[in-house]
């Protein structure tokens, strides 16, 4: 765990009413937008525990839309996150789960449809103080936060996979701090997380997706005490 | 330089002959020397004076409907001069209930140490900068100083009502708020930590109990407890009272005593005000 910032604890700036129902729930949105590959059509949100009972209340409806429109955690369109859905054509459903018990009970399972076909999965939870936890890409189980730098490379399971992309943030002096490899079965689809503490230049992106067997590579830009969007 | 306890703290203020605020902020430079910590607080405090000020012009209903307007009668109440508080408390009181009604109403608001509890140290400061005529430079002090209590809450103990209940909440923000009134009020550092183990165990125990769920009742009547907590245990230190329990030993109780809360007493609510008759008859929210 990184260490805590003054602005772990003046902080969030966000849209209210709870660090976890509302910012937490936007930023697990934003981090499925951003693993989406093609143009978002349509939506369907998953909501689990407490975020079935509540999610109304919370605005954790809004916020999860918010997250998937690209609007920051201060952005006061927040409020207004159904129309502005519907105004850019974006398609969406809520479906509760109050069977499934054995989850975190701010957990949301969001599939996104996109204009190439294609469907993405991410299940998130939400842990506190607008923090949140990335726990399964398009069923594979995974586990990173987005607290670090954080690149999601999407890969066929199989050996060099790794040495390539750690050799190609070495040659653009990217020093890691975690490296986590997960996958459902071998020689399937694989993610690797990486984690680091200095920016990562997109030229190291571009180089580690140039191996066939790396299909996707995802940097995640979701530092929530850069707070760069100014819409007071 | 950094510190994991009061203790540590008292010391790095002692062998710098610095401030609680002064120390927090060279931590905040030394672990994250790319941000500007001293801009971000500016612009968190201009978030908060715009959400202040809009809970005293518009009584908005928040999104359970349970909250809206609570600000602008207790200023009227106020005005009228039929005050019981004091120029102070009575306005910290309006101040803190209106941002809970900012916040549930889907406004803008700086979480301090969470949105739930963000009326109370914001509440306070903004109050005592117009009632004992501070500058913007002592709010920022301030609230580095309660981030610096807030962080040795967070980091030995919790500020999560899921996990520690009201008392991790409202308890950690009266207890940042106390410390940086008392710095503000020119106490050392020490009565700055006394000040905050005071408002910390004047709400130990206190559950999380919220109504159909919902950040709204009783969060903000809570949050003016907090606010009045703060001021009382700050004139306590000030007025040279010590504290029997050190801070550290302080805020492990109260770790412990969260514990000891059943969960349906942490922000389940399945417990206390949310169990009761009326609560129920309001049904699930849905």
């Amino acid at each position: 765990m990184r260490e805590l910032s003054v602005f772990d604890i003046i902080g969030p700036n966000m849209i209210g009413p709870s660090s976890s129902h509302t910012a937490g729930a936007l930023r697990i949105a934003a981090v499925a937008r951003m693993l989406a590959k093609g143009q978002i059509r349509g939506v369907r949100f998953t909501l689990y525990g407490s975020f079935a009972r509540t999610y109304r209340g919370h605005g954790t409806d809004r916020a999860l839309l918010a997250g998937i429109l690209g609007f920051g955690p201060e952005d006061a369109r927040l409020r207004d996150a159904f129309v502005w859905a519907e105004a850019s054509g974006l398609r969406y459903a809520f479906h509760c789960d109050e069977e499934t018990k054995d989850l975190h009970p701010n957990t949301v399972d969001i599939a996104l449809d996109d204009d190439s076909g294609r469907t993405t999965v991410i299940r998130g939870k939400s842990i506190g103080g607008g923090a949140m936890v990335i726990g399964k890409i398009n069923g594979v189980e995974v586990d990173f936060s987005g607290e670090y730098n954080t690149l999601v490379i999407e890969q066929q399971d199989e050996k060099g996979v790794l040495a390539h992309i750690t050799k190609c943030l070495c040659d653009f002096n990217v020093n890691i701090a975690f490296a986590k490899l997960f996958r459902e079965s071998k020689g399937q689809i694989a993610y690797t997380i990486i984690e680091t503490d200095e920016a990562i230049p997109e030229e190291a992106v571009a180089k580690i997706l140039s191996a066939a067997n790396i299909w996707a590579a995802t940097l995640l830009t979701l530092d929530p005490r850069a707070q760069n969007n100014d819409n007071l | 330089m950094n510190f994991g306890s009061g203790e540590e703290l008292l010391l790095c203020c002692e062998t710098r002959r610095m401030k609680i605020s002064q120390v927090m902020l060279e931590r905040e430079k030394a672990l994250f020397p790319e941000k500007d910590a001293v801009g971000q607080m500016e612009r968190a405090l201009v978030i908060m004076r715009a959400a202040v000020a809009q809970a005293l012009t518009e009584a908005r209903p928040s999104m359970g409907g349970f909250l809206g307007g609570e600000a602008i009668l207790l200023e009227c109440y106020r005005k009228d001069g039929r005050d019981l508080c004091g120029p102070l408390l009575a306005k910290a009181l309006a101040y803190s209930m209106g941002i809970l009604e900012v916040n549930a109403s889907m406004g803008l608001i700086v979480a301090a140490p969470t949105a739930g509890s963000s009326g109370v140290l914001w509440g306070v400061l903004l109050a005592a900068e117009e009632e004992l005529g501070l500058v913007e430079k002592d709010l920022l002090a301030g609230l580095f100083t309660a981030g610096a209590i807030g962080y040795l809450i967070t980091r030995n103990a919790t500020v999560s009502g899921a996990d520690g209940g009201c008392q991790a909440e409202v308890g950690a923000a009266a207890a940042m708020t106390a410390a940086a009134l008392t710095e503000l009020l020119g106490g050392a550092p020490q009565q700055c930590l006394d000040a905050a183990a005071t408002a910390l165990s004047n709400l130990m125990g206190l559950v999380c109990d919220p109504v159909g769920g919902l950040v709204e009742v009783p969060c903000q009547k809570r949050n003016a407890l907090g606010a009045a907590d703060a001021i009382l245990s700050a004139q306590i230190a000030l007025a040279g009272v010590k504290n029997l329990i050190p801070f550290d030993e302080t805020v492990e109780a109260m770790h412990q005593v969260g514990k000891c809360i059943p969960s349906q007493l942490r922000e389940t609510a399945l417990g206390g005000l949310a169990a009761t008759k009326t609560a129920s008859a309001l049904g699930r929210e849905k």
